[in-house]
């Protein structure tokens, strides 16, 4: 399996790490500090088993170092789309020379 | 008389042996040819019922017998002779027989094989007996008896070699089909790789008559830049993404034994083929009986005759091939068709060739030698239709060459979860539609020319898919091309009576697995397929349903009273033949197991005459040892030279991660359960992390190097995950403006301590390291020995210490220096094993006691988490259950004896109730020079405000030495810290 990473290309699945179920932002990945540990509980926890497409966060740990956001189907093991998960990596690819 | 080689076969010689015997095969040969050639008919004993069995096949399907290749650490159990090529001075035997192969004790299993039904051992052994010692002295024996060939208990002294490759199109099998496709692909301009899991290529085109067109087609399809021909490369399984699994076994004399090729295939092209099965009847495994494929492969690509006396019994079309190659070859041949009517135009060429061709008929029971078993005849009847038949009369025989159908190789499109369906028409598996493409036999195409049109429109359309060309799809080839149907025939039983009994009528030889079997497994509830396959072993293990899946499947459809129409076929798992474990661990073993990290001061220590230890991957210097000196002697004089004057030691290993931003402060006091906003500039802190759930991840330090610039150091075990934990939550709060790098090899560093050590800082520095300037957790950016240096004064052990870092380039001048320095105030270097007895002595915690399963308040450190702000893991850190007062809490040990040594690991228990668990346990321990004693760290139940001056026993299980010991708090020396500012 590969996945391609929109900084170092498309690299063997070895180089990645998987960080979990992805939202779409970051902020919102866990709850506040100060919140419950009812609140805690659910997203340290507690898991979703998804059919079909998910979101994932990712880290090309073993390479540029940055988090990912991949749409893969875990029906198909297809992988829909790899984007950077962090809005300031995806700023600064663009201000890339 | 058995096999021979035919005339005009004009190939070198290769000697090799079998069972101690030495032999001749020809260049080019299998070992089953060679055998064959022989005239070797039994080859090896069955697993279960240790009936002779010989050669059945002339490919990966074969289920007749298993050998033993090489001897002593190169001994590979469990190879079919047919797939194994012959190469001069090849050592084989038969294996699952004693004492001799055609005298076998275990043979017995076969008068009593009522006994040995499917699930009979487990029935028998495991129901009353079940988690006994009658069940586990049985089962050793069992496990004897039902034996495969015995793996060498020595290390593999080959080399296995592991690639990644890439290409367009990975075309699996070098068959007409194949080579079509990977022609087409090639000239649409792709990268083609063509696997071949035969030491030559060609797959069936190997057994024409005119070898000269297969060559000149290789030949002209080699030259081509983009086409790699790879022979004895097998693709034993595809995997997501076009990822295929291919092993490449190397020619004799190869650097490697075996290479693994990692093939990330854009599209793959399935040529694998199809593989002959036979049908059932009594007594169908005695040496002699074989696939009527194999026997004409044997005679036109090997040039050995199986035999003289040939019978070929077949329900279909290709099984005239067969006889008119064996008759052309100048065997005696008879051809029983199970169908009423024999194909007009085969049946003309068959006669015209010398075939005695009888329509009609079907073998019942086959009979063998008394001596030995193997075929001499048979019982054949007229077919009654479903295959019924009552045995009429005899023929002798030495081969029963066997044609039942055609199953397509749909290993891979199945792997890759493309489903296939039940041809009725073709009584066989076609494979799914999918991304993978199939053509040829392995897409049902039977016929020379067909499968050469198949191929071409495969490799059209890999060239469409991968937008290669704009040309439009070929035509496609149809299933099937026979000029008659087959008869779906899968199990010949007698009709009426049976007054010599039936024979036993297998489905799987390979796994001694009968039609009965099958009939039994279903009687007992084990209806689906997938039961039925777990209940017998049909198809599993290195056959994987390629002897008897279909047979097995349709025994049992006709069994639960259905027909064959909705047949589905149980799941095929790679890899697709046995492939040896040494292609996995490939060059990952001994010293290429692991990378070895070196500190920058590694030859520096190395020659100050360290002895290194493993921690993680790094070695680390354990302990410099005078001469005499063992580790406890060596240490013991470094820990207390620590004390007494000064010590140097690497601690180049710590994590360390740069942490930079406006937002850096409020970054890290977040992440840290004590507070760091408020750290001065210029000071550093010790500081606790915790995971989400609320448990320790690590300790370490924070050094504030500017208002915006801190350096956050963690233990050893730990940079790894404490870098990634604070990568993630810098992630997470995209609002704070900071930046989290990891710098562990960015920076290396000497720990200074002992009550000499500002003297030494001094030397390295020049600067003014006063207490005024450098004050107990002040932090510097200074010069040491020229060169840019960081150094905080921080303690491990207790005394007066500094931490001093800098650029790797920098760290040969700063040992030298360090040393002499040292050496001028009497001190040296010190180790590892030092190191942690100076910090027992104090009371700091390391990754033994930080074992994830600890809170701050377990730590003894309740104080660290904060009241007054929210930090990660605080909210779970608050659970009930982390706050019970009852949790085991961090102590010190002392024995009572003070001679007494403790083991780590060593569980405590109150005294007089030392069973069980115990209350908590040792966690680390020290030959202490300070206290003159062996000293622990341990967790005990309620900790030292429970046991404070009171008695546990630490009970070691494995060592059985108990050893009784006093409690108190986890420091036992300088309590209050005096000795920090000595």
């Amino acid at each position: 399996m590969r996945l391609t990473c929109p900084f170092c290309g498309p690299r063997d699945v070895a180089e990645f790490v998987y960080e979990g179920p992805f939202s779409g932002a970051p902020q919102t990945e866990r709850p506040a500090l100060s919140a419950a540990p009812a609140a805690w509980v659910e997203a340290v926890f507690l898991r979703d088993q998804p059919r079909g497409e998910t979101r994932e966060l990712w880290r090309h740990l073993h390479g540029c170092g940055c988090f990912l956001d991949v749409l893969r189907d875990t029906l198909t093991h297809e992988v829909r789309a790899v984007a950077f998960a962090d809005p300031a990596d995806a700023a600064a690819m663009r201000a890339k020379p | 008389m058995s096999g021979f080689r035919l005339r005009g076969h004009a190939a070198p010689l290769v000697p090799f042996t079998w069972q101690g015997r030495a032999m001749l095969g020809a260049q080019g040969d299998t070992l089953a040819a060679a055998l064959l050639a022989n005239g070797v008919r039994t080859v090896g004993r069955s697993f279960k019922h240790h009936r002779p069995r010989g050669i059945m096949a002339a490919g990966e399907e074969e289920a007749g017998a298993l050998v033993t290749l090489g001897e002593g650490a190169r001994t590979t159990p469990n190879l079919k002779p047919s797939v194994v090529e012959l190469e001069a001075g090849l050592v084989a035997r038969a294996q699952n027989c004693w004492p001799s192969l055609r005298f076998d004790l275990g043979a017995v299993n076969d008068r009593l094989s009522p006994l040995f039904a499917a699930g009979f051992y487990y029935k028998t052994f495991m129901g009353p007996f079940a988690d006994t010692r009658i069940w586990m002295a049985c089962e050793r024996l069992i496990r004897r008896a039902a034996g495969m060939g015995a793996a060498s208990p020595l290390p593999d002294p080959d080399l296995y070699d592991r690639v990644h490759g890439h290409c367009d199109v990975l075309v699996a099998g070098s068959g007409p089909a194949g080579l079509a496709a990977a022609r087409e692909a090639a000239d649409a301009g792709l990268d083609v790789v063509v696997a071949e899991a035969d030491f030559a290529l060609g797959g069936d085109r190997l057994s024409d008559r005119d070898p000269q067109e297969l060559a000149a087609a290789l030949a002209e399809l080699d030259a081509l830049p983009n086409v790699r021909l790879m022979a004895r490369t097998m693709v034993f399984g595809l995997y997501d993404h076009g990822v295929a699994g291919l092993v490449e076994r190397l020619p004799a004399g190869a650097p490697w034994r075996e290479r693994l090729h990692v093939m990330h295939a854009r599209k793959v092209v399935a040529a694998t083929g199809a593989l002959q099965r036979g049908f059932v009847f009594g007594d169908n495994d005695r040496p002699g009986v074989m696939s009527a494929a194999a026997a004409r492969t044997y005679v036109r690509r090997f040039g050995v005759a199986p035999a003289r006396e040939v019978v070929v019994a077949g329900a279909e079309d290709s099984a005239y091939a067969a006889s008119i190659a064996l008759a052309q070859a100048g065997l005696d041949v008879i051809h029983l068709d199970a169908r009423e009517a024999a194909p007009p135009a085969l049946a003309e060429r068959a006669r015209a060739a010398g075939v005695d061709l009888r329509p009609g008929w079907v073998p019942v029971r086959t009979q063998g030698h008394a001596l030995g078993g193997e075929l001499r005849g048979l019982s054949v009847g007229r077919h009654l239709g479903d295959g019924r038949a009552r045995a009429e009369t005899r023929l002798p025989a030495e081969i029963l060459a066997v044609s039942g159908g055609w199953s397509p190789s749909i290993h891979l499109t199945t792997q890759a979860r493309q489903k296939p369906a039940w041809s009725a028409e073709l009584g066989c598996f076609l494979p799914g539609e999918g991304e993978v493409l199939s053509c040829g036999a392995a897409a049902g195409v039977w016929s020379r020319e067909g499968a050469e049109t198949s191929g071409r429109a495969a490799g059209r359309l890999a060239a469409i898919a991968l937008k290669a060309t704009r040309r439009r799809p070929l035509k496609d080839a149809d299933p099937g091309g026979d000029e008659a149907p087959p008869a779906a025939l899968w199990e010949v039983r007698p009709a009426g009576r049976a007054f010599h009994g039936a024979g036993k009528a297998y489905v799987d030889p390979l796994h001694d697995v009968t039609a009965d079997d099958v009939r039994l497994a279903r009687q007992e509830g084990f209806e689906a397929p997938e039961h039925m396959k777990r209940y017998t072993t049909l198809g599993m293990a290195p056959d994987q349903g390629k002897a008897g899946g279909v047979i097995g499947l349709a025994v049992l459809a006709v069994a639960r009273g259905e027909g064959t129409g909705s047949l589905a076929p149980t799941t095929f798992r790679p890899p697709y033949a046995p492939v040896s474990m040494g292609i996995f661990a490939g060059p990952d073993r001994g010293p290429g197991w692991a990378p070895v990290r070196r500190t920058p001061f590694h030859a520096q220590a190395e020659a100050a005459g360290a002895v290194f230890v493993d921690a993680g991957l790094w070695k680390r210097a354990w302990f410099f040892p005078r001469p005499g000196e063992d580790l406890t002697a060596a240490s013991m004089r470094e820990a207390a030279m620590v004390r007494a004057t000064v010590g140097v030691a690497d601690v180049s290993t710590l994590g360390k991660v740069e942490v930079q931003g406006r937002d850096a402060a409020a970054f890290l006091d977040r992440i840290f359960a004590n507070p760091m906003a408020n750290l001065p500039v210029g000071r550093a802190r010790y500081g606790l992390l915790l995971r989400e759930d609320g448990i320790v991840l690590d300790d370490g330090t924070v050094w504030r190097l500017a208002g915006d610039r801190f350096l956050v150091t963690c233990t050893t075990a730990h940079a790894a995950t404490t870098a990634e934990h604070l990568a993630r939550w810098r992630f997470r709060w995209p609002e704070l403006d900071a930046t989290v790098d990891e710098t562990t090899e960015a920076w290396c560093g000497l720990a200074l301590a002992g009550p000499r050590s500002r003297a030494v800082l001094e030397a390295l520095t020049g600067a003014d390291v006063s207490d005024a300037a450098l004050p107990h957790l002040g932090v510097r950016e200074i010069e040491a020995t020229g060169a840019p240096a960081r150094v905080a004064r921080l303690s491990f052990s207790g005394e007066r210490a500094y931490e001093v870092m800098v650029r790797p380039e920098a760290a040969a001048a700063l040992w030298q220096a360090a040393l002499a320095a040292a050496g001028a105030e009497g001190g040296g270097p010190y180790g590892l094993e030092a190191l942690d007895i100076l910090r027992v002595e104090k009371g700091h915690v390391t990754g033994r006691e930080i074992d994830g399963r600890v809170t701050p308040g377990d730590l003894g450190m309740p104080g660290m988490a904060s009241r007054a702000k929210d930090y990660v893991g605080r909210a779970l850190m608050e659970r009930e259950g982390l706050l019970d007062p009852a949790r085991p809490v961090l102590i010190g040990l002392r024995p009572v004896e003070p001679g007494a040594k403790v083991a780590g690991g060593a569980l405590l228990h109150p005294l007089g109730a030392e069973t069980g668990r115990g209350i908590g346990h040792v966690s680390s321990v020290a030959d202490s020079p300070a206290l003159g004693m062996r000293i622990a760290l341990g967790f005990a139940a309620g900790g030292p405000a429970r046991w404070d001056g009171k008695l546990l026993m630490a009970k070691d299980p494995i060592s059985g030495r108990d050893v009784k010991m006093r409690a108190g708090p986890p420091c036992f020396l300088d309590p209050w810290g005096e000795r920090l500012h000595g």
